[in-house]
């Protein structure tokens, strides 16, 4: 049995509520868990729910409030201002000081803005946190129109919410085609019909150039890189985020984009780690990109850091890469490594519905038939038999012929794997 | 945020506006609604044909048609836009008149006087229809049958027209408007007519409490043929097909695809089915309450036996209080007033959950010997709690699905919405090939390969 530590955690969302969850499963330590958003650990995936009355702010508590006392992990609703390095310590806004023995920093991100002219006014936000929520609530009351900037998961998310209020939404994406960073060019372009059958003033290769103000210094329109001007009283800017970290100034933790941490989590100092979001790996694995913000490498890491403090040095390994996301109406899941553009040695099939809705695509190494990964629109795969098949190198001849196993889709579902043909 | 509490608009202040054949639709309900009101202030009982067709089958037409096409001007995918923004939905000032009258109308069905209900403009609006078809005069029975198999029918299009992206629920919400339809409603409704026992083939013992009575028994006997062939059937149906069709499919197979509770639930209460309590606290008192039901009837059909083969000896007075309390307190006040009159404050499975024998039963053989289980897929959970909200049956889904654990609970009737609503495509509904393979605890997210606690593929 290690001696009690006292744990302090900045940040209560899913890496810093993993850790806390699984530091107490693994031992006796004193956690504190600090936030300055909300009181209690909530879904921030499920923010656009809220908005649209698919559920209350209360729904989206995945543990009910007597958990964290149950469990004993101390909730902190403060600001962290300063981590003091030397002696150990964190200053909170209200002048506070506590001290650790482990800090785990899991602050999560904040919105991009590129220096927009208007880009500070009322009525112009990313969507992140709990207070983006309220005041995209505040501020879409009764609004004739909203443009959202960013062709990505979040700008599609703010797409829809703003759509389930009846408010036309004009839509600038700057690449050629939605997402086409990451998705391959049939994937986004079924993205791109779907978003313009939701009515979406879908404006592709278009970028921002800034938001004009009317007297009372609210958003009354945007202008665009081609000169137009959309009238619109909420402007949604959905430009990517990056680490928030700017509170860790002076504190001597070294940090680049986000904060810089080792295979074990751990920063420049042995008893502080950085997770999620915020974390900047010194060395990513290979295929792997430094900062990945996404929900489950924050749950990841969070089990990781977890083992760790507990006496059990680990390696953060995320092993077979796998996101997915909702586009309206459309799902997506994709496991493995499927890039916008195929990489040199790697082939793909790729099968459409003639709705043209639902989709497969299927990455393999030329030389050895190996699958590499998949890309599913409107289906949904099983994800153990798609990590076990790209982990055991299969043939795309032996997956193709055995689709079926992967099949996840409910009963009495179209069974997608007679229809589909490479 | 300002949303919370009364609001008096009847809608969303988000939803979408109407259209002329929505606008139609709601005119012609409300114009025929109005007729039928009218009518049951007497006018109704001197000429039941107008009032039933212009009124009671005009109100019904125009719903329909503001139903079908209200959903079929959006298009395919999960509806549940506004649902906590509406009075309605969200416990608000319409929840609860709607509430207050669904339980009022409950409370005069049970316990309203016969002179009340007889001759009664509300029943006689219903003569047309049921001398036409059945040759028999209505009773509140038969106008409490009607009314009820319509709900679910109309609610039934509703639910398909909502849930179309999904094939299981299109063939699941058939089903149960079939054996309302049928089994229900139109085979007792015959059998009566032609002077047979009423007999609902969809119902049997122990949610049928008195199915096994001996006093009923012994009225099957000597009803013939007939009635001993119901007997046997009855008996099957409880304690042979129960079992075998749970070992393979789950309860599903009943709760949320033949039992009529279960599709009201499913059809006229799907509105609701969001208002479940999802607390650890509702679970305890659920477990207690449920099974608690199951041993009061169990018990009591034994005492009735007993004191049956004892001609009355010594429990005689005892079993048949029992009778009359459990008549009294479960088979009307839990299920019928509570379990669909606090439709919209309690969520709509309130009786399935808390109440019913049946349910109980079915729940001990599907936790225990089932092949039926929620799959969660890998790791791809992002507790969003959709799955959660939209349990009618309370159960916290997303518990599970965020560990990668699969669902074996007793009370999953195995409706299949949080596979339905779920944004992630993570949860689906499976028959395995044994019960044995069921539970697998998963600490660490799938595909977290530092940590070596995960079990085998």
């Amino acid at each position: 049995m290690t001696a009690q530590k006292h744990i302090i955690i900045i940040g209560n969302g899913i890496a810093g509520i993993t850790a806390a969850r699984h530091i107490r499963k693994r031992s006796d330590h004193h956690i504190t868990v600090i936030s300055a958003e909300t009181d209690h650990f909530f879904s921030r995936t499920a923010l656009m729910y809220i908005y649209m009355g698919h559920m209350k702010y209360e729904h989206t508590k995945p543990y009910e409030d007597w958990f964290w006392d149950k469990n004993s992990i101390i909730l902190k609703r403060a600001y962290v201002s300063k981590v003091e390095t030397n002696s150990n310590s964190i200053l909170l806004d209200s002048g506070e000081r506590l001290t650790y023995d482990e800090l785990i920093i899991a602050t999560g991100s904040v919105s991009n803005k590129f220096g927009w002219t208007g880009q500070d006014l009322k009525g112009v936000q990313g969507l992140y946190n709990y207070q983006d929520l309220e005041s995209m609530e505040a501020d879409t009351k009764g609004i004739e129109r909203a443009v959202v900037v960013g062709g990505g998961l979040i700008g599609i998310e703010m797409v829809e919410m703003l759509l389930s209020r009846q408010i036309p939404v004009t839509f600038l994406v700057r690449e050629a085609s939605f997402w086409d960073n990451v998705l391959p060019k049939e994937e986004s372009e079924i993205i791109n019909r779907h978003i313009r059958s939701h009515h979406v003033d879908l404006r592709l290769k278009t970028d921002l150039k800034e938001i004009l103000s009317d007297e009372k210094g609210t958003a009354r329109a945007v202008l665009t890189g081609d000169g137009e001007e959309i009238a619109c009283q909420f402007v949604g800017l959905a430009v990517g985020v990056h680490p928030n970290i700017s509170f860790l100034k002076d504190s001597g933790i070294e940090t680049d984009k986000g904060i810089l941490v080792n295979e074990k989590l751990q920063t420049n100092f042995s008893n502080i780690y950085a997770l999620g979001d915020c974390a900047q790996l010194r060395q990513p694995r290979e295929a792997r990109r430094a900062i990945e913000a996404v929900w489950y490498t924050g749950k990841m890491m969070g089990e990781t850091v977890a083992a760790t403090i507990c006496g059990n040095q680990t390696d953060y390994n995320p092993g077979i890469w796998f996101n997915s996301a909702k586009f309206m109406d459309i799902e997506y899941q994709t496991y493995g490594y499927v890039s916008a553009q195929l990489k040199e040695g790697e082939e793909s099939l790729y099968w459409e519905s003639k709705d043209g809705v639902r989709s497969i695509r299927i990455v393999f190494q030329s030389a050895t038939k190996s699958v590499v990964g998949f890309n599913a629109f409107g289906i949904r795969l099983r994800h153990k038999v798609c990590e076990q098949w790209i982990k055991t190198g299969t043939s795309v001849d032996e997956v193709v012929s055995s689709l079926k196993k992967a099949n996840f889709n409910p009963e009495f579902f179209k069974k997608f794997e007679k229809e589909v043909i490479f | 945020m300002s949303r919370e509490g009364f609001s008096i608009s009847l809608a969303s202040p988000y939803a979408p506006g109407m259209d002329g054949i929505q606008k139609f639709g709601i005119a012609l309900f409300v114009v025929a609604l109005l007729f039928t009101v009218i009518g049951l202030f007497g006018p109704a009982a001197n000429d039941p044909e107008l009032f039933f067709y212009l009124g009671f089958i005009g109100s019904v037409v125009g719903l329909s048609i503001y139903t079908v096409r209200t959903y079929l001007n959006r298009p395919a995918g999960v509806q549940n836009n506004h649902i906590f923004t509406s009075s309605l939905t969200n416990r608000g000032l319409w929840g609860w008149a709607l509430g207050i009258f669904l339980t009022g109308f409950y409370v005069a069905l049970y316990w309203g006087s016969d002179e009340m209900w007889n001759g009664s403009p509300l029943v006689l609006l219903f003569n047309p229809l049921s001398q036409g078809l059945f040759n028999h005069p209505p009773d509140r029975w038969f106008l409490y049958s009607f009314i009820y198999t319509v709900s679910i029918l109309i609610m039934g299009v509703r639910a398909i027209l909502k849930y179309r992206h999904s094939n299981y629920q299109i063939v699941r919400t058939c089903s149960i408007m079939f054996f309302q339809l049928g089994f229900a409603f139109l085979i007792p409704q015959f059998l009566k007519s032609m002077s047979q026992p009423e007999y609902y083939f969809s119902y049997f013992w122990p949610l049928d409490y008195a199915r096994l009575f001996p006093s009923t028994v012994d009225g099957m006997l000597s009803g013939g043929t007939i009635g001993i062939w119901m007997l046997i059937i009855s008996a099957i149906l409880t304690f042979i097909a129960t079992p075998i069709l749970t070992y393979f499919f789950g309860k599903r197979w009943y709760c949320s695809w033949v039992c009529g509770c279960g599709g009201l639930a499913n059809t006229a209460g799907d509105p609701f089915r969001q208002l479940s309590d999802k607390s650890i606290k509702a679970w305890k008192i659920e477990r207690w309450m449920i099974h608690s039901v199951l041993v009061f009837i169990t018990v009591l059909t034994i005492l009735l036996w007993v004191n049956s083969f004892l001609e009355g000896g010594i429990f005689g007075s005892i079993s048949h209080a029992l009778t009359k309390v459990y008549a009294f307190l479960i088979g009307q006040a839990f299920a019928g007033v509570v379990g669909v009159g606090f439709y919209p404050l309690l969520g709509t499975r309130v009786w399935c959950r808390f109440g019913c024998p049946m349910a109980a039963y079915l729940g001990l053989l599907q936790k225990y010997f089932s092949r039926f289980r929620i799959t969660t897929n890998g790791g791809q959970c992002i507790s969003c709690g959709n799955c959660s909200t939209y349990c009618e049956m309370g159960i916290d889904v997303q518990a599970y699905a965020q560990r990668g654990e699969n669902i074996v609970r007793a009370s999953c009737v195995g409706c299949g919405i949080c596979s339905t609503v779920c944004p992630r495509g993570v949860l689906n509904l499976e028959n395995g090939s044994t019960h044995t393979d069921r539970e697998n605890a998963n600490p660490i997210t799938f595909g977290n390969d530092g940590i070596g606690l995960r079990k085998g593929i």
